[in-house]
């Protein structure tokens, strides 16, 4: 241990140029450089989605608003929606499971270094491609053309006659190119924790981080790729004249629909189960006990994502299919609920009887529990065909999804960037700052999201760029759009406290939290080549067995 | 019970994990067999449902010579790499180049068939959904053996300069593998154009 702790960092020091060292950052192929690539790209996205958002709030504010023109306003919903899933989750996660999936598993890197670098230039460029749209949607001609298709894109809007110039184009290239990035980002994730775990790690030994980022990986290859066939089939139609989505000469836009949600609803347990992952690691090291029910939380993470592979046709039910298909759609989504739920009662086990230290990591947590519980519940309502048909397409269902993505997904990341930054960086994040940011985007979150709920049952539908005024929804929308901007201040708090903590926060040390996972053996910021010698596991929780040599886990395993 | 500082201690003496390139590949798989899949619904959703003509009854043939070229260098490469594990060179780069051959053979097959359906009979991607999901589904193969022919020919050309030796073997099992998944998808193609599709 002594000659971990010993600084190695042979980081490169401040005589060298910003220019050589940007380039550094640009041919490098460190699994944790491209990880804080990934995150820093995404938190920029994360600041154009978000803004985006507001614009939609702001003109949603009152009935009959002139904010925006209702062209700018599908503009916004499908690149805030596009933006948001393609280019700030996934990015986020893939950051996470980059730098730490090595780390926890007793690694030097990922398996394949380069193509982890490939893929993230690839989701980058990706990214970039979709915002060109803004200058090059029409071929220069009418500037500021982006993709306004909605983030599903159905058929028949995208076809050549109701989608002129090139707006869909990019955002199809967008995700066609950012989704090769993410197919060879998940082959990187499965190979490495199949064939890069340190001596003793078996399966069963191995943290939950990494398991759930095996299983999302698992998916992301059978998830991603099925919408990567639907994009070529729509570039076929709209370059070579194909007819897949042509209904005129017997194409189907139902099938559109289809292949798209059979991405579509594993791509939220692609972006719930790394979130799952962060809570399984944050939750038992600030309860000060070991996760409840290990074995089942791992059957319930791969349970979750079987089930999760045959529920899609649930954002179809209100265009008219067949009873049977109906009734087993109903099902296959009623009985992910159970999977789901027993997690949120490992985690509530593994908080019971602890003792919890209210941190800014744990505080997010136990946000996402809440909130997650209550996403889910509304999940199940909808699971239910003819509710579905009465609420489809309303802002119930945005209240419900932004719940699961807001709610659960978003406030697992703020936690796994408390908990983690000071592993990557070397600084702890400021207490005070962050629980003012947790206090702030709860309150923000809920005004915004719980009163959406409202005026969905109150009948109105999503898309729409304004709405008449009597209907009982002003109030609603008012309040949503308070709840935006305390959101947008709390994130502004969480900008400042990144940027300040980063120059002037307190040292880390190796271990601030007192964890047990193998990340903390090593220096924060770990040196390039992680360990100095690779290490050799004999339990679940490594470093507990080191600290505690007189009663270590691996007696009970 | 140190278990982190001392990693020679108490290292298991048999720690054995999977080769991360046949991994790698088992995963490029899956990814590849989940593009296929949908092409090949698409494929079997339109059959029948095409507005105008030609039907696929009317215009295509079955291609047995081309598919016994593409299935019988699924062998040779196997033997090719048997060979080049037992460190024997020369018949590797033979049943190598052998397989690069059959597999060209093939290509010029749907070559000559896409010639004699555009020129001859006049159907096109655009001419109807027929058309459409054909070229699209036989295309995705077709252009998934042109990747695989550069990357046997990569192979054969360090093959000739002498820097293919057994301990590439591993490598070289990589990818044959994926030549092996290319022919099993045209085992499917073939079975849902040619067979089921008329």
């Amino acid at each position: 241990m002594a000659s971990e702790t010993i600084a190695l960092n042979i980081v490169a020091p401040g005589s060298r140029g910003i220019s050589d060292r940007l380039h550094d950052w640009a041919i490098t192929v460190d699994h944790k450089r491209l990880g804080i690539l990934y995150i820093l790209y995404a938190l920029l996205f994360l600041v154009i989605g978000g803004v985006e958002a507001t614009i939609m709030r702001v003109q949603l504010i009152t009935a009959h608003n002139h904010f925006v023109s209702p062209e700018v306003f599908n503009r916004m919903f499908t690149m805030h929606g596009t933006t948001m899933i393609f280019f700030v989750a996934m990015p986020l996660m893939f950051g996470f499971g980059n730098y730490l999936i090595p780390l926890m598993i007793g690694a030097r890197d990922m398996a394949f270094p380069r193509l982890n670098a490939f893929s993230f230039w690839l989701t980058a460029f990706g990214g970039f491609l979709l915002y060109f749209s803004f200058i090059g949607g029409s071929g220069l001609y009418g500037a500021g053309n982006a993709p306004d298709v909605g983030w599903f894109a159905y058929a028949p809007l995208t076809a050549r006659a109701f989608s002129v110039g090139h707006s869909t184009d990019f955002w199809t290239l967008a995700l066609l190119v950012s989704g090769f990035g993410s197919i060879g980002t998940a082959i990187n994730f499965i190979a490495t924790i199949l064939c890069m775990r340190c001596p003793g790690m078996t399966l069963g030994k191995m943290p939950l981080f990494t398991w759930m980022n095996l299983v999302m990986a698992a998916l992301v290859i059978l998830a991603i790729s099925p919408l990567t066939a639907a994009q070529m089939m729509l570039s076929i139609d709209r370059y070579l004249g194909g007819h897949f989505f042509d209904t005129q000469t017997g194409g189907s836009a139902t099938l559109w629909m289809h292949f798209f949600w059979i991405f579509g609803h594993p791509e939220v347990y692609v972006l719930v189960i790394p979130a799952f992952a962060f809570a399984s690691e944050i939750i038992p090291v600030f309860s000060r006990k070991p996760i409840f029910g290990y074995p089942v939380m791992v059957a319930a993470t791969i349970c979750i994502a079987f089930i999760g592979m045959s529920v899609w046709a649930h954002h179809m039910f209100t265009i008219g299919m067949t009873s049977y298909t109906n009734s087993f759609f109903v099902l296959t989504t009623m009985a992910i609920a159970v999977p789901t739920g027993i997690k949120i009662f490992n985690w509530l086990g593994t908080m019971w009887g602890g003792k919890i230290q209210f941190k800014t990591a744990m505080l997010f947590c136990i946000g996402f529990l809440f909130q997650f519980l209550i996403a889910g519940l509304t999940g199940v309502m909808m699971s239910v065909a003819p509710f579905d048909w009465q609420l489809g397409n309303s802002y119930f269902v945005v209240a419900h999804f932004h719940y699961v993505i807001v709610g659960g997904i978003l406030f697992c990341l703020f936690g796994a960037f408390y908990y983690w930054f000071p592993k990557m960086i070397g600084t702890k994040l400021n207490e005070t700052l962050g629980k003012l940011h947790f206090w702030l985007f709860a309150i923000g979150f809920h005004l915004t999201f719980d009163s959406m709920h409202v005026p969905g049952l109150l009948g109105m539908p999503r898309r729409i760029y304004t709405y008449e005024p009597g209907r009982g929804w002003e109030i609603w929308n008012l309040i949503e759009t308070i709840g935006v901007f305390i959101q947008g201040i709390a994130t502004l708090v969480f900008i400042v406290n990144l940027v300040l903590s980063y120059f002037n926060g307190p040292r880390a040390g190796n271990d601030p939290w007192d964890g047990w996972t193998l990340e903390w053996s090593v220096s924060s910021p770990p040196p390039p080549y992680n360990f100095t010698s690779i290490p050799t596991v004999a339990s679940r929780r490594p470093l507990w067995d080191l600290k505690h040599p007189e009663d270590p886990d691996s007696l009970y395993e | 019970m140190n278990a982190i500082a001392s990693p020679l201690l108490e290292t298991p003496t048999a720690w054995k994990l999977p080769y991360r390139g046949k991994v790698g590949m088992a995963c490029l798989i899956a990814a590849e067999s989940a593009i296929f899949t949908i092409f090949v619904v698409a494929y079997l959703f339109y059959a029948g449902k095409s507005l105008t003509g030609p039907t696929p009854r009317e215009v295509l043939e079955t291609p047995i010579f081309y598919t016994i070229c593409l299935l019988s260098s699924s062998l040779t490469i196997h033997f090719a790499s048997k060979l080049l594990e037992r460190g024997r060179r020369g018949g590797f780069l033979v049943l190598w180049f052998l397989t690069i051959i059959l597999g060209c053979l093939f290509l010029y097959g749907t070559g000559q068939e896409w010639h004699r359906l555009i020129y001859d009979l006049g159907l096109t991607i655009s001419t109807n959904v027929f058309g459409t999901t054909y070229y699209s589904l036989v295309g995705l193969h077709a252009f998934h053996v042109t990747a695989g022919l550069i990357l046997l020919t990569i192979v054969l050309f360090f093959g000739l300069a002498d820097r293919v030796g057994p301990e590439q073997s591993a490598r070289v099992g990589v990818l044959s593998l994926y030549w092996h998944f290319v022919d099993g998808v045209w085992v499917v193609v073939f079975t849902v154009v040619y067979v089921l599709g008329r």
